[in-house]
Formats: structure tokens, C-alpha cells, sequence
């Protein structure tokens, strides 16, 4: 599983790689973590607030810093 | 089976709204107290006489920071979890296929009620201009949004009640509708770094303002009023700190002399000293309450305020991704000469 972080370095970016992290460890999920901090990049995931979580070029999240809790329930159903 | 979880539900439901309730009635309660508290407390337990200059300026410093506090946190869990019904991307969609003109007006009517913080300014910029906003309607959006926010709308009302507080948001709708409109016409594109132009926005939009439950609309707000205290108390007491010196030991007329509605130029030199001045309006409005009650007029006030809120150097830092010099420059004329012509109007009329 890919999962790319998205957000030019604010201290919301941090938190979600943070939780995102967590949750994968939980899962027992095998996952690469990236960081896209570019903007037109960032804007080509057609999310218009960071931070965004991306997973196999999918957006699933964007806009908040969610829980470990809430991530592992968004990354559950995509495992398999 | 499924009465159990619908008792449970509406359980949880009464018990949600019951500490809601509470809440809201502890907080009317501090709000009451607040202002005979301290005046016993400085006037009769620490003894010093209200109408001195100690006595009174630190009375204004305890009296408003709670008072500042106590407004700050009740506007801003009620607003964003209101906001939490919208978002940037119905906001987008809302403004699609809109001329300009109506457009402009849309776009600065939803910058004030979408949830929105500056630190997004680009990514949005980009979604919009690349989803084929005109680059003027996307301006009023920009512009309207940090310009009539809720931190000062939370002070306004509090410190000199509903009115300038109408007058503030009108007015700033106003700016940023005829500056967005302005900046249409002026046909900049070419300004706009053209990397912006050939972002291709793939995937689905996800719009975050649906599938919240109340549980986490309410969750935000304490969210969101806990990360904006955190981040504006420096500002709140550096400011009211300022303003319980002016309070107690300026001259009475000392400000009025100066920058009073007499002299043509206030308004001018209280923008100029706005726009590089970095605070928000939790820094400015305890200031602006003791210059007002020093005599300035309000619309000097005001003007000096938006000033401060809407222009500040680190955004024009984080637009210069993707506006070029040339625009930021006409963005910035732009709106300084709309708050500075509110300014005078306000004076004229008051």
C-alpha cells in the first residue's frame, strides 16, 4: 500500500503522518509513506485544504487532522 | 434488537444536548459575573481605587481578557460547527459557471460562512483558477475570507455591540466583492504563475463537510476553539495588555488630538500602519476598544483594523506561489483603497 501525505509542511501535515503511522502499525498493514509538498501536486489531487491523505493515488481524506482511530477505520475496508 | 440501539441513540442523544445545555449556561453565568467580580476584587480585596489610573487599567486588563476569552470560545464553537455544514469544495461548486458581477458577490458571501484558513490559501487558489473560476471571483473568495472573520465578529459584538459589528461585515463584503470585481476587469491572468492554468485536477472530490455525525460537527468546534486560543493568546495579551495602558495612562485627549475625526489623514496613516503590522484580530480589537473609548472615531478603527487582518505580509509570502509580483501589488492597492475609502465613509456618516 502507498500512502502519500499531502501538505507543504504545516504542523496539520506532521499530526496526519503521525496518526497515519500509527494506524498502519496497528493494522499490520505493509505500507510506504511519501510526502508531496508541492503545490500543483498537491492541487492535482483535486483537494483544495491541506492536509490530505492519499492512499494508492486515491484521496481519502482531506482538509482535517483525523484520529489514528479514524484512520484505521478509512484504511480498513482498503486492505486486501 | 433494534429498539436497544434506538434507546441507546437517543440516549446519548439527550446526554449530548443536556451537556450542551450546561455548557451554554455555565458560560452566560462567567459572563454576568465577570464584571462585578472584578470590581470587587481590585475595588475592595486588592484596594485600589477604580478611578485611578492603576486601578482602572488593571481592571480593564482582568476584566477583558475574560471577557475576550469567554466571547472567543462561544463564537467560535458556534460558527464552526455551522461552518461544519460547508466547505471549500461545495463553495467551488456553488461558484462554477458563475459570471462575474453575481459571481463576485457569491464568492464573497461564501468566504465568509466556508470553513477556511489562510494556510490553504494556494491549494484552494489552484482548485478554483484550474476548475475555471474567473480569477477575479476566486480573488473575492481570497479576499472576503480572512477579511470578515469570525475571531473579530466575536469581539465586535462584544465590545461595541451589533452595529459596528453590521457594519464591519457589510462593509467587508463590500471590499472584497468591488476588489474582486476590479481585479476581473483588469484582465491579469498573464500575472498568475501558469503552472496554475495547466494543473490538471484528477479523482474524485471529496467533500468534507458531509457524513458528519453531531458527535463530530461539536468535536470540531472544541477542536477549533482550543488550536485558536492556543494560537492567538500571545496576540490577546500583548493587545490588551497595550489597551490597559492606553486605558489608564494616555491623555485624554492625546490620541483624539492626533488621529480624531479632524484630521483628513487618520484613516490613510491608520491603514498604512495597518497593512505590515502581523497580528490578527484578537491582538488589534482590545487596542481599537480603549483608542474608541480615547475618542478615535470608528471608522479610523475599523479601517486599521481590516487592515491589520486582511493584508499581511506571510500570506502575500505564501500567494507568491502562485500570483507574480504585479498581482500581489494590484492586490494589495486594491483592497487597501476599499478599507480606506469604508474608513472615510464611516467617519462621514457616524
Amino acid at each position: 500500500m502507498n500512502i502519500k501525505i499531502l501538505g507543504s509542511g504545516c504542523a496539520n501535515c506532521v499530526n496526519l503522518e503521525k496518526a497515519a503511522k500509527q494506524a498502519v502499525s496497528e493494522l499490520g498493514i505493509d505500507a510506504t509513506f511519501e510526502k508531496v509538498t508541492d503545490y500543483a501536486d498537491i492541487a492535482s489531487y483535486n483537494i483544495m485544504r491541506t492536509p490530505g491523505l492519499v492512499v494508492d493515488e486515491e484521496v481519502i481524506l482531506s482538509g482535517r487532522v483525523p484520529t489514528a482511530r479514524q484512520v484505521k477505520e478509512l484504511l480498513a475496508p482498503l486492505v486486501g | 434488537m433494534s429498539t436497544t440501539v434506538e434507546a441507546s441513540t437517543r440516549r446519548k442523544s439527550v446526554q449530548r444536548w443536556g451537556i450542551l445545555a450546561l455548557a451554554a449556561g455555565a458560560w452566560w453565568v462567567l459572563y454576568q459575573v465577570n464584571k462585578p467580580f472584578w470590581d470587587w476584587m481590585i475595588g475592595s480585596v486588592v484596594g485600589l481605587d477604580l478611578t485611578s489610573r492603576l486601578g482602572s487599567g488593571v481592571h480593564f486588563f482582568f476584566y477583558d481578557t475574560i471577557k475576550i476569552v469567554l466571547l472567543l470560545t462561544g463564537i467560535i464553537f458556534l460558527v464552526t460547527v455551522l461552518r461544519s455544514f460547508m466547505s471549500v469544495e461545495r463553495t467551488r461548486a456553488l461558484l462554477g459557471g458563475k459570471r462575474e458581477g453575481i459571481g463576485n458577490v457569491l464568492a464573497a458571501a461564501l468566504g465568509v460562512v466556508t470553513p477556511f484558513c489562510s494556510c490553504s490559501a494556494v491549494p484552494a487558489f489552484i482548485g478554483f483558477v484550474a476548475s475555471g473560476i474567473p480569477l477575479g471571483v476566486t480573488m473575492s473568495f481570497l479576499i472576503a475570507s480572512p477579511l470578515v472573520n469570525e475571531v473579530a465578529i466575536a469581539l465586535l459584538l462584544g465590545l461595541f455591540g451589533i452595529g459596528p459589528t453590521l457594519m464591519y461585515v457589510g462593509s467587508g463584503l463590500i471590499i472584497a466583492i468591488v476588489a474582486g470585481f476590479v481585479i476581473g476587469k483588469l484582465k491579469l491572468e498573464r500575472h498568475v504563475e501558469p503552472f496554475v492554468f495547466e494543473t490538471k485536477l484528477r479523482g474524485k472530490v471529496i467533500d468534507p463537510s458531509t457524513d458528519l455525525t453531531w458527535d463530530d460537527r461539536i468535536q470540531m468546534g472544541i477542536e477549533e476553539v482550543t488550536s485558536i486560543l492556543r494560537k492567538i493568546w500571545p496576540y490577546l495579551l500583548v493587545g490588551i495588555g497595550l489597551g490597559a495602558a492606553i486605558h489608564g495612562w494616555a491623555p485624554e485627549n492625546f490620541f483624539a488630538t492626533y488621529a480624531g475625526a479632524d484630521n483628513p489623514f487618520a484613516v490613510l496613516i491608520a491603514v498604512l500602519v495597518g497593512v505590515p503590522l502581523y497580528s490578527n484580530a484578537a491582538g488589534i480589537l482590545p487596542l481599537v476598544d480603549a483608542l474608541y473609548a480615547k475618542g478615535l472615531p470608528m471608522g479610523t478603527l475599523l479601517a486599521f483594523m481590516m487592515a491589520t487582518v486582511a493584508l499581511s505580509l506571510p500570506e502575500m509570502i505564501l500567494l507568491r506561489r502562485v500570483l507574480k509580483p504585479k498581482l500581489i501589488a494590484v492586490f494589495v492597492s486594491v483592497t487597501a483603497t476599499g478599507i480606506i475609502a469604508v474608513g472615510y465613509l464611516f467617519n462621514a456618516v457616524l
